[in-house]
């Protein structure tokens, strides 16, 4: 429900949020990018699998590509990832004190998982 | 300056949908460890390649590992794995057609454009979850 307020781009990305707006940002933008790329590659399966279509084939080889999926990849280990965070938080509210520490926690579980999920993934592209 | 309309307390739509926005991500969290756990049980750590392996354990459809050293394919494309899938494709698009519908919300004024891209948003729902269903039973 929008608050009827002004707030400019500009200002919005000067206030000082930290930790806890990056991750905030970080999941509405990997949740978008997330709908965005299933419906099209939904959308894509059906048109290859029913009709025979080029265009769904085209759809899908963008999505093979190894840039493609090293992005969606980190898109859904973070929503996923900072979804539970925030699970966690709401069925524990008094944690949320601990709001700052959380996601400072929560980048220790996600980088190690991403970096070496893309290193395998590169070193593998990279080997042909 | 127009305040904001607090919804009523109970069981309305945007108290449903918070509850199920949690369950329905743990869900999935929770569906995506079954499915990597049963693919490496099924032999995906000598099969198939990392990349492969991911996008099974996002979606568990025999299409994804159909490039792989797979002897038998049945045992990737049972309808265990098709049961697995519908779930994921409702849980997933009401998930994320909902979360488009609060992030809208976010940066439009209730009035005849908001209604209108929920409705519309609520189309799409429709669309992408029976076209999902869809692919999975012809695949």
């Amino acid at each position: 429900m929008a608050l009827g307020r002004k707030v400019r781009l500009l200002a919005g990305a000067k206030y000082k949020g930290g930790g806890p707006m990056l991750a905030w940002a970080l999941h509405r933008i990997s949740g978008l990018a997330i709908v965005i790329f299933v419906s099209l590659h939904v959308l894509a399966s059906f048109l290859t699998q029913q009709l025979g279509s080029d265009l769904g084939i085209s759809i899908n080889i963008i999505y093979e590509s190894i840039y493609f999926q090293l992005a969606i990849v980190f898109c859904a280990i973070f929503h996923g990832v900072n979804g539970f965070r925030i699970i966690l938080l709401d069925i524990w509210p008094r944690l949320v004190r601990y709001q700052k520490e959380s996601t400072w926690l929560e980048w220790f579980v996600v980088l190690p998982l991403y970096t070496l999920t893309a290193f395998i993934m590169i070193r593998r592209f990279l080997a042909g | 300056m127009q305040s904001r309309v607090m919804p009523k307390p109970g069981w309305n739509l945007e108290y449903l949908m918070w509850i199920f926005t949690r369950i329905s991500g743990l869900s999935l969290i929770l569906m995506a460890a079954l499915g990597v756990s049963l693919g490496l049980l099924m032999g995906a750590r000598t099969q198939l390649d990392l990349g492969t392996l991911m996008r099974w354990t996002f979606f568990p459809n025999a299409n994804h590992v159909l490039d792989s050293e797979i002897p038998d394919i049945y045992l990737w494309s049972n309808g265990f794995w098709q049961v697995m899938q519908i779930l994921v494709v409702v849980f997933a698009a009401t998930h994320g057609f909902n979360g488009l519908r609060v992030v809208l919300e976010d940066y439009t004024s209730p009035g005849f454009w908001q209604s209108a891209l929920r409705f519309f948003i609520f189309l799409l729902w429709i669309f992408f979850g029976l076209v999902g269903i869809y692919v999975i039973l012809g695949s």
